[in-house]
């Protein structure tokens, strides 16, 4: 120990101490940022009793009183307001998830194609990815609702496609398949498809480390997920029914359908997010340097292996942070659905609810949360999906 | 951007130091120097911008009755057009000074949310309008259909109970503004369009070929229309409530614009009173003894506004039905000015 260190006089004071000090300016800022909250907090609850807003949650169990065109779940006008919230809640997730879902695959089909060494296929795809995504995304939702859809004929001439799918104005109407008490069966065949499938890859996988030999994984796969069930549906004597839609009165009834709300909103948010995410794949596959490919070659791998093994692992690193944004951005365009009258959790919940409560600072925050829920809820799975897949280096 | 008034509204209401919202609003409109009305975006006869974007209807002339009764001029009014979904927040945040948008007064609109409505200056009934082609001549052979209704208005909750309380089905394809509601009923995407009856008349007059529609007689609701201001300024809940019953008295006793000022030298003391030459019933209102006088003098009293902006006067022809005076079986009755 020196000199200068030595004896008590030379220890800091305790604001002059960096521990200290920056426990005590963090303690300080804490106190600030809670002080701050509590004022805006008490300001409003104040504010609002004394113009006679409620500020409490009342509203969540009084009845709604107003019908919703798209319900997932049990919902009628007697419903209270907190069916109305999960039934937007629900309708928000099914587009966002069908979107994301329809997107990545376009998404990747595009951003591959782009990649063709075929003239006009990359051609076609470029035309694709940038006349949409240079578009405004409301301006694409109205062109598919207002032009497209609204082009199509009334119930009354519908377009019948094989007698089972009919085109109207007023929706897509499909065939409705309908188990007879049979069918749990080819249910049965699908899990031990799926059960003796991920088994098989195990084994191969296994195999191919020990003795190098590769096994036939795809046609084996398809084999006990498609045709398996399909043995057992025809042995069970067909044991499904179809709602076939009949046009009744104003309207088709009966079957499955599709309202042009929902259909306009998925097929915008899919072509705009799917032209983003293409040139994510893109920029991700021409990331991975062209030695990689090369050696790859060299050790006798044919294309589709090097692309599989070798291109996608190193360009998933580069493709699935961004891609995780255009996840995010997707469920919350999806409030667009406004526009058109798709009954989403913003319309029903955050609109009418709001309207016929006005319970407008309640109703904001929790919408305002259930976005901000969904979206560390997308990110975190994607990145815990990330740092799995990832190739470790070395 | 109709969802950025929610989110302002919000901001308000969070941000307001509380001494502010006490003050009277009839002191902050005349520091202000102008009026702010919250008004219909757009729909004839009750609240329409021309070309050169200045505002005509009879939502407007009421707004127009309260500028002229606190500044002595109609044109100090700023109107801020807002939809049916965001129109309560913007008067609970205070962005607007009174509501006059052909809005339905209703007991929890009044109670739970707030507000003061006015008198009835309309007295409406909701209706459906359907295409000519379908031969429907009652709305109870709806059943099926699907109907174009506008969010956030009562018609949207009337409609769910009328056709709860017949038990039949019907399909709901709810837009934020009447616009697009009205748009897409004529695009063939809704069998029926619902809205209160004065707009169904009005709405009619947009689409392609107005001929090609009827209107069914069927009245499923009532709808009252006045205007609403916030609860807590009893002055200046009073003076929107008797702009309304000096032109209804007016009218009642023969006083309109052409002939207001011949009317100072009559000798009937209730038009005394109304025109200021007799007492001073401006006093308590923070107003002068000529506040009636300069409303009928500038704007018209009942009779005349509803002729010029729905009635005979107008392209929508509507008929006074139950907003006649009491006096010719309506239902306009206003107390006296005494």
């Amino acid at each position: 120990m020196s000199a200068q260190t030595g004896g008590a006089a030379a220890r800091p004071r305790i604001w002059n101490d960096p521990f200290w000090r920056g426990l005590m300016l963090q303690g300080a800022l804490l106190a600030a940022v809670v002080a701050l909250t509590w004022f805006v907090a008490g300001n409003a609850v104040d504010n609002m009793h004394k113009r006679n807003i409620p500020t409490d949650f009342a509203f969540w169990s009084n009845p709604a009183s107003f019908d919703i065109s798209q319900t997932l779940i049990p919902y009628s006008a007697t419903s209270p307001n907190s069916q109305v919230f999960w039934v937007g809640l629900l309708n928000t997730l099914l587009v966002a998830a069908l979107g994301v879902i329809l997107a990545t695959l376009l998404g990747f089909a595009a951003g591959a194609a782009r990649l063709s060494a075929s003239w006009l296929v990359a051609r076609l795809a470029g035309f694709y990815i940038e006349g949409v995504r240079n578009v405004p995304l409301l301006l694409q939702i109205i062109f598919w609702y207002n032009v497209v859809l609204a082009a199509l004929p009334d119930p009354r001439g519908a377009v019948a496609l094989g007698g089972v799918v009919f085109l109207t104005k007023r929706g897509l109407f499909l065939a409705a398949p309908v188990a007879r008490p049979g069918f749990s069966a080819v249910w049965i065949a699908l899990g031990v498809g799926m059960a003796a499938t991920f088994a098989f890859r195990a084994f191969a996988a296994r195999r191919q480390r020990e003795t190098g030999m590769s096994a036939p994984v795809g046609a084996v796969a398809a084999a006990l997920i498609v045709a398996f069930p399909l043995i057992v549906y025809v042995a069970a004597g067909q044991p499904l029914d179809f709602d076939i839609p009949k046009l009744r009165g104003f309207n088709f009834v009966g079957g499955m359908k599709l309202s042009p709300e929902f259909a306009a909103l998925l097929f915008a948010l899919t072509l705009y997010t799917g032209a983003f995410i293409a040139e994510i794949v893109r920029s991700g596959i021409l990331a991975v340097a062209k030695g990689q490919s090369e050696a790859a070659a060299a050790l006798g791998l044919r294309p589709a292996q090097t692309r599989k093994l070798i291109v996608m692992p190193q360009a998933m690193r580069v493709i699935v942070p961004p891609l995780i944004n255009q996840y995010l951005n997707l469920t919350k365009n999806s409030t667009l659905a406004v526009a058109i009258g798709y009954p989403d959790l913003f319309n029903v919940f955050a609109g009418t609810t709001l309207n016929n409560t006005g319970a407008a600072v309640q109703i904001v925050f929790m919408t305002m949360a259930v976005y901000l829920i969904i979206s560390l809820v997308t990110s975190g799975v994607m990145n815990a999906y990330n740092a799995r897949m990832s190739p470790r280096e070395r | 951007m109709p969802h950025f008034a929610v989110l302002l509204a919000a901001a308000a209401l969070i941000g307001a130091a509380s001494a502010a919202s006490a003050g009277p609003t009839l002191d902050q409109i005349k520091k202000r120097g102008i009026l702010v009305c919250g008004s219909n975006p757009g729909i004839a006869g009750f609240a329409l911008p021309d070309d050169k974007g200045l505002w005509s209807g009879f939502d407007i002339d009421f707004c127009r009755a309260i500028a002229a009764t606190i500044f002595n001029d109609p044109t100090k009014v700023r109107f801020v057009p807002l939809s049916a979904k965001d129109r309560f927040t913007a008067l609970q945040s205070g962005e607007i000074d009174v509501l006059s948008r052909n809005t339905t007064w209703t007991q929890s609109r009044e109670v739970g949310q707030g507000f003061e409505f006015g008198p009835v200056t309309y007295y409406d009934g909701q209706g459906f309008m359907v295409r000519r082609k379908l031969n429907v001549s009652s709305a109870l052979e709806l059943s099926g259909a699907t109907i174009c209704v506008q969010q956030g208005t009562t018609t949207e909750l009337n409609l769910a109970d009328f056709f709860r309380s017949h038990e039949m089905k019907y399909d709901p394809v709810v837009f934020a503004t009447a616009d697009e509601a009205i748009k897409n009923y004529d695009s063939g995407r809704c069998d029926a369009f619902t809205t209160d009856m004065s707009q169904l008349y009005s709405e009619r007059t947009k689409l392609g070929n107005p001929e090609d529609h009827v209107i069914l007689p069927d009245i499923v609701s009532k709808e009252p229309l006045g205007p609403v201001v916030r609860q807590g300024d009893d002055q200046w809940f009073n003076l929107v409530k008797w702009t309304h019953y000096a032109m209804t008295n007016a009218e009642e006793l023969g006083v309109a614009s052409k002939n207001v000022d011949d009317k100072l030298k009559d000798p009937n003391p209730e038009i005394k009173r109304l025109l200021g030459s007799e007492g001073n019933f401006g006093d308590g209102l923070g107003l002068t003894a000529d506040w009636a006088y300069r409303i009928i003098k500038l704007v018209g009293n009942y009779g005349e506004v509803f002729d010029r902006n729905l009635g005979e006067g107008s392209k929508l022809k509507i008929k006074r039905g139950a907003n006649a005076l009491w006096t010719k079986n309506g239902l306009q009755y206003s107390p006296p000015i005494r």
